[in-house]
């Protein structure tokens, strides 16, 4: 075995290891050690603060604020999405025009950027001129304040979630559907089973795994809204609408404390830590109960 | 019974049409907005066909800022990141496929962990990276970070584990060296994966606001989604008209992709996800 043998494999996989040292695994620990730290980005030293950012961030009320928001707005998000998009799985699963093209509709907003959407649902959801407040008029009922009201706008941000992802939801449904064997539904059809027997003897278990691996991907993403925040609400009115990520933002860019913001950071990571170690679990066990 | 069945199925067809309609309606009232005068904006309830096509808004919005400039620097920057990503990650998945060395498990276990990072939590010390090395305003924190895709590699890895030891064996008495094999025999091979993977990256990174967002400070380096969210501070209030026409320019290109590759794009993110 030459030389080259051995190092081969090290020299192909080093420009990628080197990427995700520098910029995923690297930044992890800077940010941890900067949690520690009272630093305003301008001052040459970086000053050893202890537990004192975790303390403040957790005595804050406003981070306290910002958490409950966060949590609600994943709960729902994730909670309306997986529901309306299973109903929309088990019923568009068919073969024919219509079907086919409904599915490609709902998955649209899923591909165009979260800008586009964003800008389009705040024109939407304009309280005096906006495409949602016609459309309650003509079912005859009050206009809604939508994103200005501190009580709907952290619910108008949950719409406009749901909205965009709901279609990427329904299609792993399908495919999850698909992946049932059919003499499953022909055993039950012997037996003689109802539909809603069927479904949640056989479909439900079935769809477990997809359930699962969809619900970690969503809670994943829900807790790290941003650009729906910082396009449409900026956080307001009075926080009703300020998430972890936009926080983090906030105190790291507009007010400059990087210790402070990097403690948020670090709460951010461990939550994320979490789901991603079910996401593990979910890899390697498959949840299955035939 | 059989009148009772047809009416089911008109009822049913009615509410798939209903369902498209919620999905299909805000864009119909983006285009239709792009085309509207600005008092024709502020009627209510709103008429969905303008008097006047007004085709200038779309000269409006895209001279409102250096728009030649963001479109390009969006093009560059999704075109360099897949173009890194393609280079970076044929030799990784194959060694991770194909070898057997010391510290495999350790370096397959860091591209693991990038997976699982996301974005949203290394952008404040990647910021301040840059910021010490005195790169912040260059396209180097808008490519340099995504030079390689631990997702990628995993999807690449696997394809690259499922080609049969015979046709490499056979391959190596043809050709001269592993280089060859890798980029003449397993990469064509893989073509589905990387046309799947090509897709995801490059909606991905043309979508992309947040790291833009955070990474550049001058027209210089913004790219599209920058320029068109900033239609929206312009001076004097919102003007939707012209907002609206923006965003036709940003999504009109994904939407006419998906179009015409509606199956590989569904398949790029929703098969992708699952494997």
């Amino acid at each position: 075995m030459s030389l080259w043998y051995k190092l081969r494999p090290y020299v192909m996989t080093v420009p990628a290891i080197t990427v995700f040292i520098l910029f995923f695994i690297y930044p992890i620990f800077y940010m941890i050690y900067l949690s520690f730290t009272s630093w305003n980005l301008i001052s040459p030293v970086k000053k050893f603060v202890g537990w004192g950012n975790y303390v403040e961030l957790l005595s804050s009320r406003e981070f306290q604020q910002v958490i409950a928001n966060t949590i609600t707005y994943t709960f729902l998000t994730v909670l309306l999405t997986l529901i309306i998009a299973l109903v929309l799985a088990l019923w568009l699963n068919r073969k024919g025009f219509i079907y086919s093209f409904a599915q490609g509709a709902i998955f649209s907003p899923y591909i165009i950027s979260l800008v586009s959407v964003a800008l389009l649902w705040l024109w939407i959801m304009d309280p005096q001129y906006g495409l949602l407040n016609w459309v309650l008029k003509i079912f005859g009922l009050s206009p809604c304040p939508w994103l200005t009201h501190t009580d709907t706008a952290l619910i108008s941000l949950v719409i406009v979630g749901v909205w965009k992802t709901v279609g990427y939801n329904t299609l792993v449904f399908i495919a999850g559907l698909q992946n049932i064997p059919r003499d499953l539904y022909e055993a039950a059809e012997l037996d003689e089973a109802g539909r809603w027997k069927t479904f949640y003897k056989i479909t439900l278990p079935m769809l477990s795994p997809t359930v699962f691996f969809l619900l970690v991907v969503n809670i994943i993403a829900s807790f790290q809204v941003f650009d729906t925040v910082q396009i449409m609400t900026q956080g307001g009115p009075v926080n009703a609408t300020n998430m972890l990520v936009f926080y983090i933002y906030q105190y790291g860019f507009d007010f400059f404390k990087i210790g402070y913001a990097s403690a948020a950071g670090v709460f951010l990571l461990i939550i994320v830590g979490i789901m991603t170690v079910f996401h593990f679990i979910f890899l390697s066990k498959r949840v299955h109960y035939r | 019974m059989k009148r009772l069945i047809q009416i089911f199925k008109i009822l049913e067809l009615a509410a798939v049409i209903a369902i498209i309609l919620v999905f299909i309606f805000p864009f119909v009232w983006m285009l239709s907005t792009s085309l509207k005068s600005i008092p024709e904006t502020l009627i209510f309830p709103p008429k969905w066909i303008p008097d006047n096509f007004m085709w200038e808004n779309f000269v409006q919005a895209w001279s409102s800022g250096p728009f030649l400039r963001y479109f390009f620097n969006s093009v560059l920057v999704s075109i360099s990141i897949l173009l890194l990503q393609f280079l970076t990650m044929v030799p990784a998945a194959y060694a991770f496929a194909r070898y057997n060395f010391r510290g495999k498990k350790f370096l397959f276990g860091i591209t693991i962990t990038a997976l699982m990072i996301p974005p949203q939590i290394t952008f404040l010390p990647v910021y301040l990276q840059m910021s010490a090395w005195g790169t912040l305003d260059s396209y180097v924190p808008l490519i340099l970070p995504y030079a390689a895709s631990a997702f990628g590699i995993f999807l690449l890895r696997q394809s690259f584990m499922q080609v049969p030891e015979e046709i490499i064996e056979a391959a190596r008495l043809d050709y001269a060296s592993e280089w060859q094999i890798m980029w003449k025999v397993l990469v064509p091979m893989a073509r589905p994966v990387l046309v799947t993977f090509g897709l995801f990256s490059f909606i991905y990174h043309w979508n992309d606001y947040f790291w833009p967002l955070v990474m550049t400070n001058s027209d210089a380096f913004r790219t599209l989604p920058i320029g068109i969210a900033m239609l929206k501070d312009a001076e004097g209030g919102v003007a939707w008209n012209t907002v609206m026409a923006g965003n036709m320019i940003l999504v009109l290109p994904i939407l006419v992709v998906f179009f015409f590759a509606q199956r590989q794009i569904i398949k790029a993110f929703v098969y992708s996800g699952i494997k």
